[in-house]
C-alpha cells in the first residue's frame, strides 16, 4: 500500500489583482521527501510555499497537509501550521525577546508545554543548530547566520512533520551561507520532510530528492537533481540554467 | 577594549551635560534671588499648593489635584485612543470614518474651546456636567484624538514579517497581539506618548477655569489676594516643572523596559 502524500496540492490557482500567480500547482510530497522548488524570481514559488501553511489563500484548488484540508475553517488552518514549521528569507525573529524565549513561545502556547519543559527542549534545538551558547542573548546580538539557524531550532521546537524554507540564504553574508546549508543537510539526513526554495543551486543538487522547476506560476518541468539539471527538456529551464551558468 | 572607550566617553558626556544644568539651575536661582522674593509667604503657601491639605470643600487641591485630573484623564484618553486606534485601522467603512471624523474634529479644535463647549455650552441644551467630568471628558477626548494617532503609527510600524512568523508557529490570535505585536508597537509608541501626557499634565491647567483648586487655581487666587504674583506663579512653576521631571523619568524607565533587544550596546 502506498502512503498517502505529507504535503498534496491538487490544481492550486492563486491570483494577485490581475496576476495569475499560481496556474494549475499539482504536487505531492511525500513523507521524508526533501523538494527544492527552483525558478526565476516572480515566479511563484514563495507564493506556493506560503499557501501550504495558510499565509496565503488560494482560490481554487485543493490543499491538504497531514490528512487536514485547508479551508475557511480557522481550525484547519491552525491545525496545518502546528505540523508545517516555516523558516523565513529574513529570519523574522523576535526581537524583543531572547533567542530562548523566542524558540519556548510556540510550545508554551501551542503545545501548552510547561515552562522547564519547554526550555529544556529549546536548548536541545538551539544545541542542534550550534547556538545553544547564545541562548540568553536577544537576536539583534548575533549574526545573520546565527539567527537564521536559530529561525530553524524555533520552528523545530514545534516539532513539525514537515519543513518550509523559503530562501534561507538569501539575506545571509556569503561566509555565512555555508552553516545554515549544513544544517539544513543535516535535518534531511535525519529524515525531515522539506520543501525548499533557493537559488543555491549547488545546495538543491545535493539537498533534493526531486527538483521542481516553476516560471510564471505553473510547474514547469520536475524530477531528480541529475535529470534535471543535466538533461533539461524545457527551453524555460534551459534557459534559466544558461543564465546561472553565465 | 574598544566597547569600554565608548562607555567611557559617554560616561564623561554625562558628566558634563549634568555639570552644565547644575550651572544653569544655580543661575536661575541667583536670577529669582535678585527678585527679592517673599520666601516666608511661598513657605506659607505651599503645603496648599502641593495639596497636602484638602480644600474646604474636603476634596484634594492643588497638585494633588493636577496629578489626579492628568491621571484620570490619562487612562480615559488611552481608552478613547485604542478604540479609535482600531477603528483607523479597520477595514470596515463605518468604522474608518467615525475614527478619522473624531479625530479630525478634536485635533482641529482648541482645547479650551472644547472645555468650554462641554462646561458652558452643554447646559443649554440640558446637560449640566460638573467642573470635574467636564475637564475630565475634554482632556480625554482632544488627547485621545491625537493619542490615536501615535498608537496607529506604531502599530503600523511593526514588520509584517513578526506577525507571518507567529501566524506561521500556530499562535492564537490574541497571544500574536499581547505578546508579539503590542510589545513591539509599544517601544515606538512610548516617547511620543510620553510627550503628550507631559503636555497634558500642564494643559490639566485649563479645568482651573471651571473652578475646580488645582495647582494653577490655587497660585492665582493666593497671589490675587495679597498681591505675590512672582512668588506664587513661579512656585506653582516649578511644581509643575518637577512634576513633568516625574513623568520622562517614567517615559525613560518603560522605553528602556520596551527597548530590550534593540541596539544592545557591545553587541555585533
Amino acid at each position: 500500500m502506498t502512503q498517502a502524500p505529507l504535503v498534496s496540492l491538487d490544481r492550486v490557482n492563486l491570483w494577485h489583482g490581475p496576476l495569475h500567480a499560481l496556474r494549475d500547482v499539482t504536487l505531492d510530497v511525500r513523507a521524508h521527501e526533501r523538494v527544492v522548488v527552483c525558478g526565476p524570481s516572480g515566479s511563484g514559488k514563495s507564493t506556493l510555499l506560503r499557501c501550504v501553511n495558510g499565509l496565503q489563500r488560494h482560490d481554487s484548488g485543493r490543499i491538504v497537509v497531514d490528512g487536514t484540508e485547508l479551508s475557511d475553517r480557522p481550525e484547519a488552518t491552525q491545525a496545518v501550521r502546528r505540523e508545517v514549521g516555516m523558516v523565513f528569507q529574513a529570519f523574522n525573529l523576535f526581537p524583543h525577546l531572547t533567542v530562548l524565549e523566542n524558540c519556548t513561545l510556540a510550545p508554551l502556547w501551542v503545545r501548552n508545554m510547561p515552562l522547564s519543559q519547554a526550555e529544556r527542549n529549546a536548548l536541545d534545538f538551539l544545541d542542534r543548530v550550534h547556538v545553544a551558547q547564545h541562548a540568553r542573548k536577544y537576536p539583534s546580538q548575533l549574526s545573520g547566520g546565527e539567527q537564521q539557524r536559530v529561525a530553524i531550532a524555533r520552528a523545530l521546537c514545534l516539532a513539525p512533520k514537515v519543513m518550509l524554507f523559503d530562501e534561507p540564504t538569501s539575506a545571509l553574508d556569503p561566509e555565512m551561507i555555508q552553516e545554515v546549508l549544513d544544517i539544513i543537510l543535516s535535518l534531511a539526513e535525519g529524515g525531515m520532510t522539506m520543501l525548499c526554495v533557493t537559488h543555491e543551486m549547488g545546495f538543491a543538487r545535493r539537498l533534493a530528492d526531486r527538483i521542481v522547476f516553476m516560471d510564471h506560476g505553473e510547474i514547469i518541468e520536475q524530477g531528480p537533481p541529475e535529470s534535471l539539471f543535466d538533461a533539461p527538456r524545457s527551453d524555460r529551464l534551459k534557459a534559466f540554467l544558461g543564465r546561472l551558468l553565465r | 577594549m574598544p566597547t569600554e572607550a565608548v562607555s567611557g566617553a559617554q560616561r564623561r558626556f554625562l558628566h558634563r551635560v549634568w555639570l552644565t544644568w547644575a550651572v544653569l539651575a544655580c543661575g536661575l536661582a541667583w536670577g529669582f534671588s535678585g527678585l527679592h522674593l517673599d520666601f516666608a509667604y511661598v513657605g506659607q503657601k505651599l503645603p496648599f499648593l502641593l495639596g497636602l491639605t484638602l480644600a474646604p470643600d474636603g476634596f484634594i487641591q492643588g497638585a494633588a489635584l493636577t496629578i489626579f485630573v492628568t491621571a484620570c484623564a490619562m487612562v480615559l484618553a488611552l481608552l478613547v485612543a485604542l478604540v479609535t486606534a482600531m477603528g483607523r485601522l479597520s477595514h470596515n467603512p463605518v468604522a474608518f470614518a467615525l475614527a478619522t471624523f473624531y479625530a479630525s474634529l478634536f485635533r482641529g479644535t482648541p482645547l479650551l474651546v472644547q472645555v468650554l463647549i462641554i462646561y458652558l455650552a452643554l447646559p443649554q441644551i440640558g446637560i449640566v456636567l460638573g467642573g470635574l467630568s467636564s475637564g475630565l471628558i475634554a482632556l480625554a477626548l482632544n488627547y485621545g484624538a491625537y493619542l490615536a494617532e501615535t498608537i496607529r503609527s506604531g502599530m503600523l510600524a511593526v514588520p509584517a514579517g513578526q506577525r507571518e512568523a507567529a501566524l506561521a508557529l500556530a499562535l492564537p490570535r490574541w497571544v500574536i497581539t499581547w505578546k508579539i505585536t503590542a510589545p513591539q508597537a509599544l517601544r515606538l509608541i512610548i516617547p511620543p506618548a510620553g510627550a503628550l501626557f507631559v503636555s497634558m499634565l500642564k494643559d490639566s491647567s485649563l479645568v482651573s477655569i471651571m473652578g475646580l483648586w488645582e495647582l494653577n487655581f490655587l497660585a492665582q487666587s493666593y497671589a490675587r489676594s495679597t498681591y505675590h504674583y512672582m512668588e506664587m506663579l513661579i512656585a506653582a512653576a516649578l511644581i509643575y516643572w518637577g512634576l513633568s521631571i516625574g513623568f520622562e523619568l517614567v517615559q525613560f524607565r518603560l522605553e528602556r523596559r520596551f527597548g530590550k533587544g534593540v541596539a544592545v550596546p557591545g553587541g555585533r
